[in-house]
């Protein structure tokens, strides 16, 4: 089994800390993980992406991920300059923060299974800040079932420090219900 | 322990536990993280016995570690790129001097045009130098590495530093499981750094004195000798570090599928692609096997020609250019392939950071092998040259 | 495909113009004109030089490039007369999923 991930969005928002942090959950379910980022211009802002793997052998592969089974969209704006489903597999799927709804997303991206979740709301209210990274990887969860929600709880409270640790574990929370009943009948 | 780190980090906890008395650096991307790491460290009280001292300039950086690798100290840096040629002067004349510090050098492309990506130039500028260069392929190799590298480095028949090169970016910024090393392993495996001659004021000596036309050429040819007693010595360490970690890494080579009419030669991490490349091409029915080049000086030119001496086809993959000649690792092959007859393919790929995924690395191989394409760049663009 | 380069990777002036990077930020600067007072405090702190101070008239406030406006909110903590405020971007609003 080998689960090869995309992330997109924007510097700033933890693209890369997203995809490290679910390298440590997959660890964390005995999955063999490897994470690592692209990096445009080295400015908050700029759109960024990330890799993730995850497989139940060692990974020795460090090219970038080319036919990904998911694309993770931190960032609603980024789908005007970056192709985020470039190569995605065809029963793949594209988990995106897009406030205007799965089926507005559908006329953009097509023949594509997608799933949305405002992310940039849940940040907002949950952290106060448009940081959607840790939102996203409960939505990622959520929807792929590929990781429990204890995990992620957990792995929160090794990556984050005192009350971040709090706050983050209720956006990933809120994500994860929220995308495991849009995604229930998948 | 294993734990999920970045690879900046398992280098950066491997120096720790060797216990480093003097550690000093200049941040570049994408070093600055290992110093970073060991700055945290410092500043937590958790480096016994050791300095951290910020440089203006990676020059600077060098030239401390120069003083203090003089008396006694075991010492580390990390640098690349237009860091790791500013640190050249003073390098070579660490080598000279014949102090074994330890370098790690995430390799980053040159300028210009700037760069701030992964490919082998910047080490390949110090191949001369008189520096024991290995290439590792994961975080766990150059987590192991470390401490094996302060151990050839400082073993009286070598005494030369040492780096450790490590692809910026593809390893530096990924985050991976990492069987972390406990102190007690490394303390047992790495005897403390006692030099024969050090500076001190009880027997005051000077290091890299003057030496007139009648005794340099001496000194050099001491270095060559030092150079291939390193050789043997690398392989012993590499041993021993097998059965202490149970980890084998292999020698200076690796060689997978030795029994193939083929073979393809790299260094660094791309070797974890082409191991899945060169197992589909074997599917295909190509005889194809793949070495892994880990000692880049001292150049192991026998277990080559051992190796390979009978291979019908040798494809190098090369991330550095001899620019007016060719891939840096082609031209170190043929010297050492001299007189035997494999066909030597040179392909120069990944400059910059650019990518190459499987389904690319798998076509150009398979390819080579059917004689189908020859040496030269690959995966660029092609492009018209204009004066703005 | 073949594409241009210039010898010497040489770059020519206001490439940066091209690359619009108005969409980056999630939130965008918007100005009180009737609290500004021109005093220009933005402009000098703008890491992008994209606030400048105009005339209208009679008039004079400060007015966002939102062509190039990154929402870094430099401009909104720095003004003293409250007069620019960090505003979510409509994208982020809209409420369906």
């Amino acid at each position: 089994m080998l689960i090869e991930v995309r992330f997109h969005g924007r510097g700033g928002q933890g693209v890369v800390t997203a995809a490290d942090f679910l390298a440590i959950v997959g660890f964390k379910e005995g999955y063999y993980t490897l994470s690592f980022p692209t990096f445009g211009a080295e400015k908050r802002g700029s759109p960024v992406a990330s890799f993730l793997r995850i497989s139940d052998e060692p990974i020795v592969v460090r090219d970038e991920v080319y036919y990904p089974d998911y694309v993770v969209v931190l960032d609603p704006s980024v789908f005007e300059v970056v192709n985020v489903t470039s190569g995605l597999k065809e029963n793949g799927m594209l988990i995106a923060n897009y406030p205007k709804g799965s089926e507005d997303l559908k006329t953009i991206v097509k023949n594509v299974e997608v799933a949305t979740i405002n992310a940039t709301k849940i940040a907002m209210k949950i952290l106060g800040r448009p940081i959607t990274n840790t939102t996203m990887v409960g939505a990622f969860a959520g929807a792929t079932k590929l990781f429990k929600l204890e995990k992620l709880k957990e792995t929160a409270e090794e990556v984050f420090e005192g009350s971040l640790a709090e706050k983050n574990k209720l956006a990933i929370e809120e994500a994860y219900k929220y995308m495991k009943e849009v995604c229930r009948w998948k | 322990m294993k734990k999920v780190v970045r690879g900046f980090y398992s280098v950066a906890y491997a120096v720790k536990l060797c216990r480093p008395n003097v550690v000093c650096a200049y941040p570049i991307t994408p070093q600055t993280e290992i110093v970073e790491n060991l700055a945290e460290m410092y500043a937590n009280g958790e480096l016994e016995n050791c300095r951290y001292i910020t440089a203006e300039s990676e020059f600077a950086a060098a030239s401390i570690l120069v003083g203090a690798s003089a008396a006694g100290a075991r010492t580390f840096t990390a640098t690349c790129s237009q860091g790791l040629i500013l640190m050249s002067e003073v390098l070579f004349n660490a080598a000279g001097m014949r102090l074994p510090i330890v370098v790690a050098n995430p390799n980053r492309a040159l300028s210009a045009p700037l760069s701030i990506w992964n490919d082998l130039q910047d080490s390949m500028v110090l191949r001369d130098a008189g520096i024991i260069q290995v290439y590792v392929e994961s975080n766990q190799e150059a987590h192991d590495m470390i401490p094996q590298a302060y151990k050839i480095a400082e073993d009286k028949r070598v005494m030369l530093p040492f780096m450790v090169c490590l692809d910026g970016f593809k390893l530096t910024h990924a985050h991976e499981p990492v069987d972390l090393l406990e102190q007690s392993l490394v303390d047992e495996f790495l005897p403390p750094y006692r030099p024969e001659v050090y500076l001190t004021t009880k027997k005051p000596v000077a290091f890299g004195c003057y030496a007139p036309p009648n005794i340099y050429m001496e000194f050099r040819v001491a270095m060559q000798r030092a150079m291939e007693r390193a050789q043997g010595v690398i392989e012993k360490v590499f041993r021993e570090w097998a059965e202490f970690s149970r980890r084998d890494w292999g020698g200076h080579l690796e060689i997978v599928y030795p029994e193939s009419r083929n073979f393809v030669i790299a260094m660094g991490s791309l070797v974890g692609l082409l191991r899945k490349v060169v197992g589909e091409l074997r599917k295909e029915g190509l005889s194809i096997g793949l070495v892994k080049l880990r000692t880049f000086r001292p150049f192991p030119f026998e277990d080559l020609r051992r190796v390979l001496g009978n291979a019908e086809k040798i494809i190098v993959i090369d991330r550095s250019v001899s620019l007016g000649y060719e891939g840096n690792l082609s031209i170190e092959l043929k010297s050492a392939l001299y007189g035997l007859s494999p066909e030597i393919i040179s392909m120069i790929l990944c400059l910059g950071g650019r990518d190459i995924s499987k389904e690319n690395l798998e076509k150009i191989l398979r390819n080579a092998v059917l004689g189908k394409e020859g040496s030269g760049f690959k995966g660029y663009i092609e492009f018209e040259e204009v004066v703005p | 495909m073949e594409i241009k380069i210039n010898i010497g990777a040489i770059s020519e002036p206001l490439q940066s113009e091209k690359l619009k990077t108005g969409d980056w930020g999630t939130e965008w600067a918007v100005v009180d004109k009737e609290k500004c007072t021109a005093c220009r405090v933005c402009e000098q702190f703008c890491p992008d030089g994209c606030i400048e101070v105009k005339k209208f008239g009679d008039e004079e406030y400060a007015v966002v490039d939102y062509n190039y406006c990154k929402g870094c909110g430099v401009c909104a903590s720095v003004c003293r007369f409250e007069a620019i405020k960090m505003e979510l971007k409509e994208l982020f609003k809209i409420e369906v999923c």
